[in-house]
């Protein structure tokens, strides 16, 4: 099993004529995602590698049956495009689109969320659920079908830990990136409660980055309700205060949003936290061993326990037969 | 994009914010044009402020740039009301080097001052609007306690921070205002200029993109107005396509040379103070970069995203940037070719260190696509590249380049 995207899932790729999403619309196609529909407003009846381009997104889910979007449309107008799926009754939409204002996201955000749309994004590399579906641009080729989820703020980083799990045989249900801007639709804790729901992931890594305060709070919810193993780590402790780091969001004020900060909670929280990114891997492997030890040594206790009862009742037997 | 108090006061003044108004000067020769200037408005008291993106700008001290152990003046924020003192004050400030305690020992040079009116006030209030990240919604912050680090309150006495949420669907409403105001225990007269300041003033954040308003502090003056006496202005780099007349107000002073040249070339560079330079793509794996750099018993000098196409010239620009810091001692370049090819970035790799003719040691892990043929690449070139396989190998290779 995975979360948010498999088989069954059709997609609609907003965007599907411009660079961006031309070029990665092949890769997916490539990777057996299966695209249905394309949407760019103006350019409605053509085909683009066979999949049938329309105007609207309302028509893509009427005629095409597309449930799911990918958004690669410029800043400017994604604010919009996230709209225009949610209105059309997408319920799944992954918008990689960077540099969308705030301003334009505020409103976004509290509209989605009325209307029961998950969005993944925006400034995201996607979700990929190995040799299921891919949508977004993350290279496919490093995955490898498994039963670790990966949820992550970053797109080459998430890519590294990838690679580290796969290159030790551990394979992903599904992986996550969640975006790097101050406003996304989905959070480390919404990701993560869907990976602790779902019965085929085993063990969860969770990357974070300085800025915000969404990594203490999924580590709450860990604490309270997750009994999978988890691997943290949040890249940036050599940040300096107050400025940006690449993403929007990196960015630590007022003494808030500190790695440091960030990783005493994700320790208290009962996770692996790792110090080095190059150890994520190696530390799931150790972590998903350990998981493994618990259980049996919990199989063996309630075996031995059994055994005394067993042997308990036995002796009555035995004294009443005596008697 | 950081702008300064007299900009943002201009664009505060746009939405009929009440400022405290003045005249930006970057000369000594406009100073008595912007006295007359005030004097025509009946004001015949002044402030000469500093202009620079740093807070605590009263609290600093004024150096010779030439001579750190000479100061010259004790506080870059002055009040006087008469012209010659604001003369020696303006003359004092302009050009030299104010430290405060956000702009660390370095400090900033003083390149625009602004002459404000002096104003008599009875209360000092804090308000700042920005976004609430953990709700996605815009907080209007208020205290009684203005004039003082923010920070500082938040800390100590945080039932002194009133909070307000904005519903994005209704936008900011009277009631939410008048909520406000009375919280900040305003009444009569100050309430009746408070309520339509701060609709303004929320006006003015929405429209001007704006990430992070402040005023700090809001005054209430002896006449009971109400009054910006400081402003404090960020605006959302996302949005600035759709402002183009704020483009003119950034300030290239304000920012670092090497950091203005990456711009140029698309890179996004942040110079830090260690001796490792690093070239990665992808924001995320680049501060990891850095965070296994300082592991390895290294300081990163900078932070380096080239982005997703690693070519030959984005390499070569990379190298120009990150060599132009003294401080640099060795390279460590980490790229992982999702969709880029690795023997590729190898190729501009090669290409660029024999361009720029690199002297330093460079530590190069390719890792992805054509991972292995980008290795043999750069193992056969002429120019001594340290290769690394992992990320982990990569580190330790930094780390063995600086013990030599």
């Amino acid at each position: 099993m995975s979360i948010l995207v498999n088989k069954k899932t059709r997609l609609v790729v907003q965007g599907i004529t411009g660079g961006e999403g031309s070029f990665h619309s092949k890769q997916m196609l490539e990777y057996g995602t299966n695209v249905v529909a394309g949407v760019t407003p103006g350019k409605g009846g053509i085909k683009f590698e066979g999949v049938p381009v329309f105007n609207t997104v309302e028509e893509a889910v009427k005629k095409a049956k597309a449930n799911a979007s990918v958004i690669f449309v410029p800043p400017a107008f994604a604010a919009d495009a996230i709209l225009e799926a949610a209105n059309a009754g997408i319920k799944l939409i992954i918008c990689i689109t960077e540099g969308i204002p705030v301003k334009d996201m505020v409103p976004v955000y509290h509209r989605i969320k009325s209307l029961g749309v998950t969005l993944v994004g925006p400034n995201c590399p996607g979700v990929i659920s190995p040799g299921k579906a891919k949508i977004g641009i993350m290279p496919g080729f490093i995955h490898r079908a498994g039963k670790v989820g990966v949820v992550s703020r970053s797109g080459t980083l998430t890519y590294e830990a990838v690679k580290q799990l796969s290159d030790l045989k551990i394979g992903q249900s599904t992986c996550v990136g969640i975006g790097g801007d101050p406003i996304i639709g989905s959070q480390f804790i919404d990701i993560v409660k869907l990976f602790n729901e779902d019965p085929n992931t085993d063990g969860i890594v969770m990357i974070g980055e300085i800025g915000g305060s969404a990594e203490e709070e999924a580590a709450v919810y860990i604490k309270k309700f997750v009994k999978k193993p988890v691997v943290g780590f949040i890249a940036g402790r050599t940040a300096p205060a107050g400025r940006r780091m690449g993403h929007a969001g990196a960015i630590i004020s007022g003494g808030k949003g500190t790695a440091a900060e960030k990783m005493k909670a994700m320790k208290k929280a009962g996770i692996y936290v790792v110090e080095s990114p190059a150890e994520i891997g190696s530390t799931m492997k150790f972590a998903l061993n350990e998981a493994k030890s618990k259980k049996n040594e919990t199989k063996i206790a309630t075996k031995t326990k059994v055994k005394a009862k067993t042997s308990k009742l036995k002796q009555v037997a035995v004294k009443s037969r005596k008697k | 994009m950081k702008l300064h108090e007299y900009q943002a006061k201009e664009i505060l003044k746009g939405f009929g914010v009440p400022v405290q108004d003045g005249i930006a000067i970057t000369k000594m020769k406009d100073f008595d044009k912007a006295i007359k200037a005030l004097n025509s408005k009946g004001v015949f008291q002044y402030v000469v402020k500093s202009q620079i993106h740093a807070g605590g700008r009263g609290k600093g001290k004024v150096f010779d740039p030439k001579n750190r152990e000479n100061l010259i003046l004790e506080g870059g924020v002055k009040f006087t009301t008469s012209v010659e003192k604001a003369k020696d004050y303006a003359q004092k400030i302009l050009g030299n080097l104010l430290v405060t305690h956000q702009t660390g020992d370095e400090g900033k040079i003083v390149k625009t001052l602004f002459i404000a009116e002096g104003l008599d006030y009875k209360k000092e209030l804090y308000l700042g609007i920005l976004l609430d990240r953990s709700v996605s919604k815009n907080v209007i912050m208020a205290s009684t306690e203005g004039g003082v680090e923010i920070e500082k309150v938040a800390e100590e006495t945080p039932e002194k921070i009133i909070k307000e949420w904005i519903d994005p669907a209704v936008g900011f409403q009277s009631f939410q205002a008048r909520k406000l105001a009375f919280a900040l225990g305003l009444e009569g007269e100050v309430f009746k200029y408070f309520v339509p300041f701060i609709m303004n003033l929320y006006k003015a954040y929405e429209n001007s993109d704006s990430s992070l308003l402040e005023i700090n502090p809001l005054v209430i003056t002896n006449d009971n107005k109400v009054i910006a006496l400081d402003a404090k202005v960020t605006i959302d780099d996302n949005a600035l396509y759709r402002k183009k007349s704020y483009e003119a107000l950034r300030d290239l002073n304000e920012e670092d040379p090497l950091e203005i040249e990456a711009s140029k070339f698309n890179l996004n560079y942040i110079k830090l103070d260690g001796n490792v330079g690093c070239m990665v793509n992808g924001a995320g794996l680049a501060m990891g970069t850095m965070d296994i750099i300082k592991l390895a018993g290294g300081e990163p000098a900078n932070f380096l995203d080239v982005g997703g196409g690693a070519n030959k010239e984005t390499v070569a620009n990379g190298f120009k940037i990150i060599l132009s810091d003294p401080n640099v001692k060795a390279i460590l370049i980490n790229i992982f070719g999702g969709i880029v090819r690795c023997d590729r970035v190898a190729q501009g790799v090669i290409d660029a260190a024999n361009e720029i003719k690199v002297q330093i040691p460079i530590v190069v892990r390719l890792e992805g696509t054509n991972a292995k043929e980008a290795g043999i690449l750069l193992e056969k070139s002429d120019l001594h590249f340290e290769v690394a396989q992992t990320l982990k190998d990569a580190a330790e290779k930094v780390t063995a380049v600086l013990k030599k």
